[in-house]
């Protein structure tokens, strides 16, 4: 019998072996490549309509002044635009920061919440689904219907002081949370992952479910306590959900931007502006196109320079 | 031969993307053709809101039936997505004929070439109030049938029980008295005395604040130039104004709590609310006889409300000039401006439909907006104001919730002038 797990990595060499015959047969017949490309075609058609084009368009427009609504055409302006960004717009260098603390808080804890909760609804119990549809259903909510009951639920006589209020005795005044500069980054945190932490569990339940029961048989026949199960069978069997999961989750959270545009704005005082954010509100809102298009650029490079950081570490371990 | 491939797949991709370019082009044609009246595409802001939607289908069904050369069809928005389907529109060319739009967005727009000076009868818009009219560059390019006013609401019998003077036109509230009198009325019970609206977002902070910061003698662009901020939006009597408006809230005179709206004045949980026309009949019904419509504080250059509502405008592109000017004639009878200001209690834009008006005749219960109507101040008219807007709100909320106030009000100035500056000064 061969393990779910391992049957991974020979698929995937299978593929590549199929793949090159394949290429040179490709060469001799030109209208099985014809048929290939009418496949890709309308994959391709929207990605260059939706994703290469604007990116090209986002590159050209951060050396110019280009407006939202202008009669003047846009003018080449080097690299001011960028230069502004770091010298003279302080609440960029703030969405910076704020989302770079996002990522770091989100990224680890979502990601071992979700593990958690995989973990728990893994065991064979009555009921367990239950638990799996429950801890879902944030996930398939809009995430604007989810921002907008979490800015009632924070408010000053929202349900979260009351729950407080009744649990310490009415020892406590109750707080608008949104509104203090130190809590609503943290509010902000707390219900991100709660909105996005269901889908996760599902991934680590996956991975979880690749894993199979002779492995834990044999561990427990060698006498590993459950911990140990957990570290030497558990742990390096979810190793590709979790590269998967980080990365995931870290594009994510760099994204940051409904939640804010519908609960604070960015404020206040910048406590929770991000760089998508800020980038929609001087590209779009004040109409900056080409300084928008600078911050987009910014951000892409950042993402890119996160990712690859990521990719070269998970890969390093193999 | 790879080569070629790819010129094919680039062609491919082209011509999906042409066919789709076609489909966004197609909902376009509307503008005339055939031996029939010719269209006239016309959107309004108005959907959701049956109270004004109801006049305008009566105004195009009139039109369409007095005569024979046009015919208007008209399209509605909600408010919330009106103006980024605007801004789509302009921006790939596929604006109607005729369309409304907040009064502040006007000179952006006239400057950018998407609307056209107006070229109705003079007599119609020199009639209106001055503040229902758009201009840009000495032209009139957008006129309005009504104007809304800020006042602040009271009841006469909790200022009475409280020893607080009534506040008249002639003789408003110094900022001493007004912050006396906040005080005064935490003293007796309310734990937030003024609703001053905060927990609104976007077009509202302008609106509401930016008149406060004139009255105190500062402003959001030096108007002479329309050039820079320097010293109007961060010169001493703004910074004196703003750590007023941030003692407001830091004393729990006022806060951002609730709702958007004016039920905690109707329901008397706050004493003074500064809020629009807009809420009037609402409280009037809740609150009767005993309702105040008062002027805002006189903060140290007489008292100043917003002004400049929306408006109706004729777009560049517009096909059938003539045709949209005989609708917008049409539309400025005494009869509908009176319709509008009944339906949906706004201020009607001339004295004709004012003295025909149920609410705002002489000695109609909101005759008082009528009396703040001379303090209404414009938002300042130039393609700039989107910045303006979006930075003054920004900074006033961090004011708000405590930022430094000469610091914020220096970055804002900055973000405004390099915007400006940007744009080599907007062609004035």
């Amino acid at each position: 019998m061969s393990t779910p797990l391992q049957q991974g990595t020979p698929a995937v060499a299978t593929a590549r072996v199929a793949a090159e015959p394949g290429g040179r047969r490709r060469r001799r017949s030109s209208s099985r490549s014809a048929a290939a490309y009418g496949m890709v075609a309308p994959a391709a058609v929207l990605l260059l309509l939706f994703l290469v084009i604007p990116v090209l368009l986002a590159f050209g427009l951060s050396f110019t002044n280009a407006r939202l609504i202008s009669p003047e055409p846009p003018r080449l302006v080097g690299a001011d635009n960028f230069v502004r960004a770091f010298t003279a717009d302080p609440t960029f260098l703030r969405s910076v920061l704020n989302t770079a603390l996002f990522a770091l808080v989100v990224v680890p804890v979502q990601a071992g919440l979700g593990l958690v909760m995989a973990l728990l609804v893994n065991q064979k119990l009555r009921g367990v689904t239950a638990y799996r549809v429950i801890f879902f259903v944030p996930v398939v909510t809009s995430i604007v219907v989810v921002s907008i009951l979490w800015k009632f639920l924070y408010q000053g006589d929202g349900l979260i002081n009351s729950v407080i209020n009744s649990l310490t005795f009415g020892a406590w005044d109750g707080m608008a949370w949104l509104n203090s500069t130190a809590t609503a980054l943290p509010a902000i945190i707390v219900l991100s992952i709660w909105q996005a932490v269901g889908f996760h569990m599902i991934i680590w339940l996956s991975g979880l479910q690749t894993i199979p029961e002779e492995l834990y048989e044999a561990a427990r026949m060698d006498g590993a306590t459950p911990r140990q199960q957990f570290r030497n069978v558990t742990w390096p069997g979810l190793r590709p959900t979790m590269v998967f999961i980080l990365v995931t989750i870290t594009i994510a959270a760099l994204g940051l931007f409904v939640q804010i545009d519908v609960m604070t704005q960015g404020g206040p005082v910048n406590a929770t502006t991000t760089l998508v954010y800020h980038a929609v509100r001087r590209g779009y809102r004040e109409q900056q196109v080409g300084y928008g298009a600078a911050i987009s650029l910014i951000f892409f490079v950042l993402v890119l320079a996160v990712a690859l950081v990521q990719r070269r570490l998970t890969r390093d371990k193999d | 031969m790879k080569r070629t491939r790819l010129a094919r797949i680039v062609a491919t991709a082209t011509a999906g993307a042409a066919a789709l370019a076609a489909c966004g082009q197609a909902g376009q044609g509307t503008e005339g053709g055939g031996d029939g009246p010719a269209e006239l595409t016309l959107w309004t802001h108005s959907a959701g809101n049956p109270a004004e939607l109801e006049v305008y289908t009566q105004i195009i069904d009139d039109f369409n039936a007095s005569q024979e050369d046009y015919r208007v069809v008209q399209e509605s928005f909600p408010q919330a997505a009106y103006n980024d389907a605007i801004v789509a529109a302009a921006a790939s060319g596929d604006l109607p004929c005729l369309l409304d739009m907040d009064g502040p967005i006007v000179p952006n727009w006239a400057w950018a070439g998407y609307i056209q000076p107006l070229g109705i009868d003079p007599a119609i818009t020199d009639a209106l109030l001055p503040t229902a009219v758009g201009e840009w560059d000495g032209e009139v390019y957008s006129a309005g049938y009504w104007d809304a006013a800020l006042s602040i609401f009271a009841r006469q019998s909790v200022l009475d029980a409280n020893g607080i003077r009534v506040p008249t036109v002639e003789e408003p509230w110094t900022q001493d008295e007004f912050d006396a009198a906040l005080t005064t009325l935490q003293g007796a019970g309310y734990a937030t005395p003024l609703d001053i609206g905060a927990e609104d977002t976007g077009e509202w902070w302008p609106y509401a604040y930016s008149p406060m910061l004139q009255s105190a003698g500062g402003d959001l662009i030096d108007r002479e130039t329309l050039q820079s901020a320097e010293g109007v939006l961060n010169g001493p009597e703004a910074v004196e104004f703003f750590t007023w408006f941030q003692s407001l809230f830091e004393r729990g005179l006022t806060g951002n709590g609730g709702q958007v709206g004016n039920e905690e004045f109707n329901n008397d949980e706050v004493a003074l609310s500064y809020t629009g026309v807009w809420n009037a009949q609402a409280s009037l019904e809740a609150v009767g006889d005993d309702l105040l419509i008062l002027p805002p504080p006189d903060l140290g250059t007489g008292p100043k409300i917003g002004g400049g509502s929306w408006q109706w405008g004729i777009s560049s592109s517009c096909g059938q000039l003539e045709g949209a000017q005989a609708y917008l004639e049409f539309s400025f009878a005494t009869e509908y401006i009176t319709q509008f200001s009944d339906n949906q209690i706004v201020i009607p834009a001339t004295e004709e439909a004012e003295a025909a008006s149920a609410n705002f005749a002489e000695g109609a219960p909101l005759r008082p907006f009528v009396d703040l109507t001379p303090f209404a101040v414009l938002r300042p008219p130039t393609p700039a104001y989107a910045v303006i807007s979006s930075t003054f709100e920004r900074a006033a909320k961090d004011i708000m919730s405590g930022a430094d106030v000469p610091s914020t009000l220096d970055q804002a100035v900055l973000d405004i002038d390099a915007d400006i500056a940007a744009n080599d000064g907007y062609g004035s």
